[in-house]
């Protein structure tokens, strides 16, 4: 295995370079937050029961146990939003006087070892007055619920609403209205590595060091130091090595405020590692609505107006920085996907329950509404007696830019030619004469299509949009040559696992004439990163991408400002090649290497002319940009025992120019794989009183190698004038189109019974339960 | 809280004296007392298989058995995989292949792969699916993890 080198001629960007951040995760060098050894270890006592007020908490004598009454002086957790009549509500950072979900943290046991901790802490005995919680978000709306938190009337935390202007007269000239009721039932995010925190003092400093699996280290300072009141320059957040997060590691954890608070306080250094049980019922879930969605359509299967009831359960809390309302809002804004429809109405609302807080996961509601969307699309087509890529073609835009009638601008992308691309590739009219002779012999195959818009890379305007307190979207990267002639890109993104200190390297690499291998890509320590926002929402390669390409230009106009004073050529003539500035035509040239130790060591000889050292920084602040694809999965369900078998899997997609096609064709295995669980498996299930019945991964069903079939990718690049680097982002397209194509690739195996699947997992239970439902009908 | 025992683990062919409770793991006890924290920890109750090690020829989930049963056995953590600075043909394929995306389930992969490989290097491609399918990733779908072993696979069955 050689070395990847640049072919003559070539770019760094476009090419399967192996990535720079493999070799110590291969050989056991990662390192990871619970790698840390501390001097304490912390164990969190955890409410059993989904509501009730707390009478009393009795420790074993002698035990270190902290409860919010030690907690003096400490403020809630308070996410804010001013708009869509958002109402605060606050969270303890230990409960106080009452209770809100199972597995809410109650008390935090420190011990010299993890063993006592959790001993200690199995002798608390927490004594709750239980009474009735609301699990359900349509028992929390009913009328005379109870109230989850005492200034939220009716348990609605957030709502948005939207009709547009000729709605009501378009609606009463449709053709024919359809109807789709869906549910997407609750899932956790399930990153291999649970939750972690590690907070160390620093005697000499008086500052604490805080490690932890997070997406977002700086806002995680932020928001410890104002909930803790101390200054953030006292506190370094470090997110080393992150095994997976998928949004679920974006949101403040109140664990990791107590770990802070001890350092602190007691000036030493203590660790948390939360256990797969802990991260089942407490580590945030997500999903879980309830969508009703009504299509208006004229006589020729085109779509004129669309009517959206969204219903979100966010939990017994809003998340830090985004809000529950990232959710409801986004299924609002989003809903009309990819398809043309100028008259939308849509009430949207966030519902406030007793079960564990809502945090982002991949796709954040698009995951739902592409399922409901293309289940429309699916049904309507039946109705007209059309196909469905048929009703597809009548209603995808293709004329671009596009506004939305939420006013969202959809930049130049291939609706239609991935899907057509996706039929091309299927070979449609061989799998529907393959499945009409497995029919025959008692055998029920299906294939579904899924067509969707992923906004990514979107920056301040469209948070700003959603009224955020925290409005995130820019990000900064520093870019420096030091003396020895070596490249540092500090980045405010904070990527774990996505490859980013490959993809960005590619990109530097290209604007300086160097090897990625030279180029050290640092991110996620608040004292090295410049302030950022972190990953998450396919943004990292697009802004933070977008923030390097601009800190590039600047080094190499400064690389080439020197060279041109050094070699005494014009600048013009100057070209960047093979680590050295050249003068084009002719064999002079300087190496980058003894530029560097010019631009510090011998500044005397600019004269002035040149600013000494090499560090330039670059900002980027887009509007964001939509990538698109076509999803096929073919599936083959036993209608015996309602088992479903993904046999096959395609993607046609168009994330504009691809920087590393290696990695860009992981983000979509490993989203389509999360989005297969999402369609069939994984669902986290609460009995009646709030308990949670899916606490080990034996009953919370993640996929595995058996689950995911073979996936065939094909890709389109459009080159958006939205994005710099003409990357567009696909962290979440596969995890957002996945179960919409799997989904009604099982309605179109089950057609000859007249069902409809319209509630994700579809569980063999569920699927059973429709088909014994359809035969007593029958 | 109860006594410790005193035990040696022989890890990636050096001892290491410690001294456990009886409840200690063995994932515990490489990670925590012999400070080989290559191998992590995803469950604790041997579905993800992220802790796997190799003990005596077979990989095992270190979180399920206990680190006083292991003694005086022969451990393979992800730390021995390489001789020196050259990798496995495992660890290269996984590179190779974007077999890993953030890395947390990859040393249990990479033994669990190693494990059979070495036991049985003949498998067939579906025997070896099903081993793959004890292990959890969330991460990469599978697809380049699979297409990393059957590699290694050959590679290790071309040096034999």
């Amino acid at each position: 295995m050689s070395a990847p080198t640049k072919g003559s001629g070539t770019t760094w960007v476009g090419r399967a370079i192996r990535r720079l951040e493999d070799p110590a995760l291969v050989t056991g060098q990662g390192r990871f937050t619970a790698d840390l050894p501390a001097a304490h270890w912390v164990r969190f006592v955890r409410s059993s029961v989904a509501v009730g007020k707390i009478t009393n908490i009795a420790a074993p004598e002698g035990a270190h146990v902290i409860t919010a009454a030690d907690l003096k002086g400490v403020k809630r957790i308070r996410p804010m939003l001013h708009k869509f009549n958002y109402i605060p509500v606050e969270q303890p950072i230990l409960a106080e006087d009452v209770v809100r979900f199972v597995g809410e943290p109650v008390a935090a046991v420190v011990a010299m070892s993890e063993e006592e901790a959790e001993d200690i802490a199995d002798q608390i005995e927490v004594e709750i007055a239980e009474t009735k919680p609301l699990v359900d978000a349509r028992d929390a709306i009913a009328k005379g619920a109870t109230l989850v938190h005492a200034q939220v009337p009716i348990n609605v935390i957030v709502e948005g609403k939207v009709r547009t202007p000729d709605f009501d007269a378009t609606w009463k000239g449709a053709h024919k209205i359809i109807k789709v009721d869906a549910r997407s039932r609750r899932q956790n995010a399930t990153p291999m590595e649970a939750r972690a925190g590690h907070a160390i003092y620093e005697a000499s400093t008086g500052r604490v060091t805080f490690t932890c699996t997070t997406q977002m280290p700086h806002l995680m300072r932020t928001a410890i130091a104002d909930v803790l009141g101390f200054p953030e320059s006292d506190l370094r957040v470090i997110a080393p090595d992150v095994g997976g997060g998928f949004g679920q590691k974006m949101s403040l954890a109140p664990e990791y405020v107590v770990l802070v608070w001890l350092a602190r306080k007691f000036k030493s250094s203590f660790a948390w590692t939360e256990d797969r049980r802990e991260n089942l019922i407490a580590g945030f879930h997500s999903r879980d609505q309830h969508v009703t969605l009504e299509g208006a359509f004229d006589k020729n299967a085109k779509l004129v107006a669309l009517n959206a009831d969204i219903l979100a359960n966010i939990g017994a809390y809003s998340c830090f920085p985004t809000t529950c309302g990232v959710e409801p809002l986004m299924a609002m804004a989003e809903m009309p996907g990819p398809y043309d429809v100028r008259q939308y109405a849509c009430l949207s609302r966030g519902v406030i329950t007793n079960t564990c807080p809502m945090a982002p996961y991949r796709g954040v509601s698009r995951p739902v509404i592409t399922f409901v969307l293309e289940r429309l699309m699916d049904k309507a087509a039946a109705a007209f007696g059309i196909d469905p890529i048929e009703i597809r073609r009548r209603n995808l835009i293709d004329k671009f830019p596009y506004t939305s009638a939420m006013g969202l601008v959809f930049d130049e992308a291939t609706y239609k030619q991935t899907m057509e691309m996706a039929v091309e590739h299927i070979g449609l009219p061989a799998f529907r004469v393959r499945q009409k002779e497995a029919r025959a012999k008692g055998r029920h195959l299906g294939i579904g299509f899924a067509t969707f818009s992923e906004r990514t890379g979107y920056g301040s305007p469209a948070f700003a949009a959603r009224g955020m307190e925290i409005t995130p979207g820019w990000e900064t990267v520093i870019l420096s040559i030091d003396p020895s002639g070596f490249v540092e890109a500090r980045i405010g993104s904070s990527p774990h696992g996505q490859g980013l200190r490959t993809t960005l390297a590619q990109i530097i690499a290209d604007e300086l004439g160097i090897t990625p291998q030279l180029i050290k890509v640092i991110h996620g320590d608040t004292d090295r990163a410049p302030y950022g926002w972190g990953t998450f929402a396919s943004r990292s390669l697009v802004i933070s991408g977008g923030a390097t390409l601009i800190a590039a230009r600047k080094v190499r106009a400064k690389l080439i400002k020197i060279a041109s004073h050094m070699l005494e050529a014009a600048p013009e003539d100057i070209v960047l090649e093979d680590g050295a500035a050249k003068v084009a035509g002719t064999d002079r040239s300087i190496s980058i290497a003894k530029m560097a130790r010019e631009a510090y060591h011998q500044t005397h000889r600019f004269k002035g002319e040149i600013e000494p050292g090499i560090t330039e920084t670059g900002t980027y602040d887009p509007p964001g940009t939509f990538s698109n694809a076509c999803h096929v999965a073919i599936v083959d369900v036993d209608v015996e025992t309602g088992r479903v078998a993904v046999e096959k899997f395609l993607v046609a997609e168009d994330a504009g120019l691809i920087i590393n096609p290696m990695i860009a064709d992981g983000q979509v295995h490993g989203g389509i794989a999360q989005g297969i669980g999402n369609a069939l498996l994984e669902e986290i299930i609460y009995d009646s009183d709030g308990g949670i019945l899916t606490a080990t991964l034996a009953d919370y069903l993640p996929p595995t190698a058996h689950e995911i079939p073979p996936i065939e990718l094909h890709h389109i690049e459009t080159h958006t004038s939205a994005s710099i680097t003409k990357a567009k982002g696909l962290g979440e397209g596969g995890t957002i189109g996945a179960p919409a194509a799997v989904i009604n690739a099982i309605n179109d195996a089950l057609s000859p019974f007249g069902v409809s699947i319209d509630e994700m997992p579809a569980t063999p239970q569920r699927i059973r339960a429709a088909l014994r439902a359809a035969g007593e009908a029958a | 809280m109860t006594e410790k025992s005193n035990i040696t683990l022989n890890i990636n062919g050096r001892n290491h004296a410690i001294g456990v409770e009886p409840r200690r793991t063995l994932a515990d006890a490489i990670r925590e007392d012999c400070g080989q924290t290559g191998t992590h920890i995803g469950c604790e109750h041997g579905v993800c298989g992220a802790c796997t090690v190799i003990v005596d020829g077979e990989p095992v989930r270190s979180c399920l058995m206990f680190a006083v049963q292991a003694a005086g056995k022969k451990i393979r953590t992800v730390e021995g995989l390489a001789k020196g600075d050259e990798l496995h043909p495992m660890q290269r394929a996984f590179m190779e292949h974007h077999g890993l995306q953030c890395g947390f389930c990859t040393p249990g992969f990479l033994m669990l792969a190693v494990g059979v490989l070495e036991r049985e290097p003949d498998i067939s491609n579906e025997d070896l699916l099903d081993v793959l399918a004890s292990n959890l990733c969330r991460c990469t779908g599978y697809q380049n993890i699979i297409k990393a072993v059957r590699a290694a696979a050959a590679e290790m069955r071309g040096a034999r």
